[in-house]
């Protein structure tokens, strides 16, 4: 195999078509072996069609994808012996048990009944479900659906894991408890690969992070990395003197030439400077002035930022309308 | 790994921190593939209220119902109707009970199981074959049931224990005929709700547009042709044939052809279109 052992995935102008639409338009990947990656992107970017694919679930147009040193396609039963897979929808049968689910999961991966039980009660155990292992998982909430469809990924240690979506519709306490499951899955030196729309998720999650957008990949790189090269800081800086807040403005604009924002809160105001050297310079202009400062802060650029400065539209407008689906 | 400097909580309450690694066994065989999924299929039979409803309430029923409030009036006595009957309500129970598979595999497509099971090494066929094969033993039970009750308000099938065996055994050849028909429209249409709509009004045109309920001889000549095409009237011929000791040869071919078209016709664009969600 040309495979590169220190590359878990590797992909190579990977295309999918639907029909008129280009699912993916030539994505090329590379997830580093023991890392979290994120494949971070709003809704219809491609993520899930480029997991379905690398999880052997979807062929793709053109392109080729090496998961683990084998092709997804000519391969395709030796990458799944060695990869998992907790989708966007979760995988249970609501009319079995948690502890049934369980079970049938270890099966799925070859473990024998009685193993396949005790390995079922010992993640039931670890994942504070014991309770209601033997209640049909229809009566379950929310979160503890989301925690047996994650112990399920659980079963056998995957040198691979996938996870698409996997805190999509949950409430923030729900939220941490996944990622820190997904934390103890790479604690073995398993690779995980996960896609997301929340960018805090994968700012927090993540190792190195890929943002894609209609199929094609817009930014790769740690989330510092991204959030350092690719857009402005902010400089919050509040005011002694409300009144002056008009000429602060004026002043900082001319200054260094970036835009300023006036908040609701009549002595603050938001600027945007390209590097930390603009802010010293920013406020040296403010006390020559003689415009008293409270206070201020040197904001770090959210991933969102980045986002837009790299597609021209944020993540957070699709995500929101999907949270409000959910709710509702 | 750069995802130490996150907020962490003291390694005792996170859930999973507890479990250990475990290597992934060697990739399981067919028989062991199918046989988890006839597991699975039993042990919904236990825990779904729908498939003990089919499976025995729904028989014993109908069964009631039809013979006391309206076999006089159709056969003369509750106790004549009985005998043209019962072995009727057995076809009945096993249709609506050859359904349940399929839709749980409706539903598996729809969630993520679907994915999930493809993502295994397993024998992928295991879904259906083992699941057909779990089947087999909730037919069996499903059958009993009603044949039992109608043993204990008069049944007597003049074909003796063999020609209750025979037909037994012809009438899970029928069901899993009949189930690919179920099963085609399980993978055909991707919403659970229409799905198990569709499957519902289709058994009860099935079930009602037979010779089931009355003979179809005693029908308008258009109606009985109708009723002539629908591949539970013969099931239904044959059962009673069987049960009873006096099956043409016409009646027992025509029995297995309805077999051999449900398959012919339905399990091949199901496996087609099986296959069709991995494009």
């Amino acid at each position: 195999m040309t495979g590169n052992p220190a590359l878990a995935i590797e992909t190579h102008e990977l295309v999918k078509v639907y029909g008129e639409t280009r699912a993916l338009d030539g994505l090329d990947l590379t997830v580093r072996t023991g890392t979290i990656h994120g494949v971070l992107g709003p809704n219809g970017a491609g993520k899930t069609t480029a997991m379905k694919i690398l999880a052997t679930l979807l062929r793709p147009t053109s392109g080729n994808a090496q998961v683990l040193g084998h092709d997804v396609v000519r391969e395709a039963s030796a990458v799944r012996r060695r990869i998992g897979l907790t989708g966007q929808t979760m995988a249970l049968d609501e009319d079995m048990t948690g502890l049934q689910n369980l079970i049938l999961a270890g099966r799925l991966q070859g473990l024998r009944h009685r193993p396949a039980t005790a390995r079922a009660e010992r993640l039931l155990e670890a994942f504070e479900l014991t309770e209601v292992g033997n209640r049909l998982v229809k009566t379950y909430s929310g979160g503890q659906k989301r925690r047996i469809d994650v112990a399920a990924s659980m079963v056998v240690t995957h040198e691979l894991l996938f996870l698409d979506e996997p805190t999509t519709g949950l409430d923030p306490r729900s939220r941490s408890e996944v990622w820190q499951m997904i934390r103890v899955l790479v604690q073995d030196g398993g690779t995980v690969l996960l896609t997301t729309q929340y960018l805090d998720e994968a700012d927090q999650m993540a190792d190195d992070l890929t943002l894609i957008d209609h199929g094609r990949v817009v930014a790769r790189g740690t989330p510092a990395e991204l959030k350092t090269s690719r857009a402005d800081g902010v400089l919050e800086v509040l005011l002694t003197d409300p009144s002056r807040r008009a000429e602060a403005g004026t002043l900082l604009a001319r200054a260094i030439g970036a835009g300023v924002d006036a908040e609701s809160d009549p002595s603050r105001l938001l600027v945007k400077i390209p590097d930390a050297d603009q802010a010293a310079r920013a406020l040296g202009e403010l006390a020559r002035a003689g415009i008293s400062v409270e206070d201020f802060t040197l904001g770090q650029p959210s991933l969102d930022t980045v986002f837009l400065a790299l597609t021209g539209h944020s993540t957070l407008d699709d995500t929101r309308e999907e949270e409000a689906e959910v709710r509702a | 790994m750069t995802s130490s400097s996150t907020q962490a909580r003291p390694a005792a309450e996170i859930p999973g921190r507890s479990v250990p690694s475990l290597q992934r066994p060697p990739a399981p065989g067919a028989l062991f593939a199918c046989r988890t999924f006839a597991w699975r299929t039993l042990i919904k039979l236990k825990y779904v209220q729908d498939h003990l409803g089919t499976a025995v309430v729904f028989p014993v029923i109908l069964t009631l119902v039809f013979t006391y409030l309206l076999g006089g009036a159709i056969a003369g006595t509750p106790g004549e109707y009985l005998q043209f009957f019962l072995p009727g309500v057995i076809v009945l129970s096993l249709v609506a009970s050859s359904m349940m598979s399929a839709l749980t595999l409706n539903r598996d497509i729809a969630t993520g199981m679907f994915d999930r099971v493809r993502s295994t090494p397993i024998w992928q066929p295991a879904v259906l074959v083992g699941t057909m094969g779990g089947d087999v033993l909730r037919y069996a039970l499903t059958s009993v049931v009603p044949l039992a009750l109608g043993l204990l308000l008069g049944f007597r099938p003049d074909g003796g224990f063999a020609g209750v065996v025979l037909a037994l055994l012809y009438l899970q050849l029928f069901t899993f005929s009949v189930s690919w028909l179920w099963m085609f429209f399980a993978v055909l249409i991707p919403q659970p709700t229409a799905a198990a709509g569709v499957v519902n009004l289709l058994q009860f045109i099935l079930l009602f547009g037979s010779n089931i309920l009355a003979p179809s001889e005693t029908m308008p000549g258009w109606l009985e042709a109708v009723v002539k095409l629908n591949p539970v009237t013969h099931a239904a011929t044959t059962t009673r044939g069987l049960m009873h000791g006096d099956l043409s040869g016409g009646d027992l071919t025509a029995g297995l052809l309805a077999c051999a078209a449900l398959i012919v016709v339905f399990a091949t664009p199901t496996a087609l279109l099986y296959n069709r969600k991995q494009r």
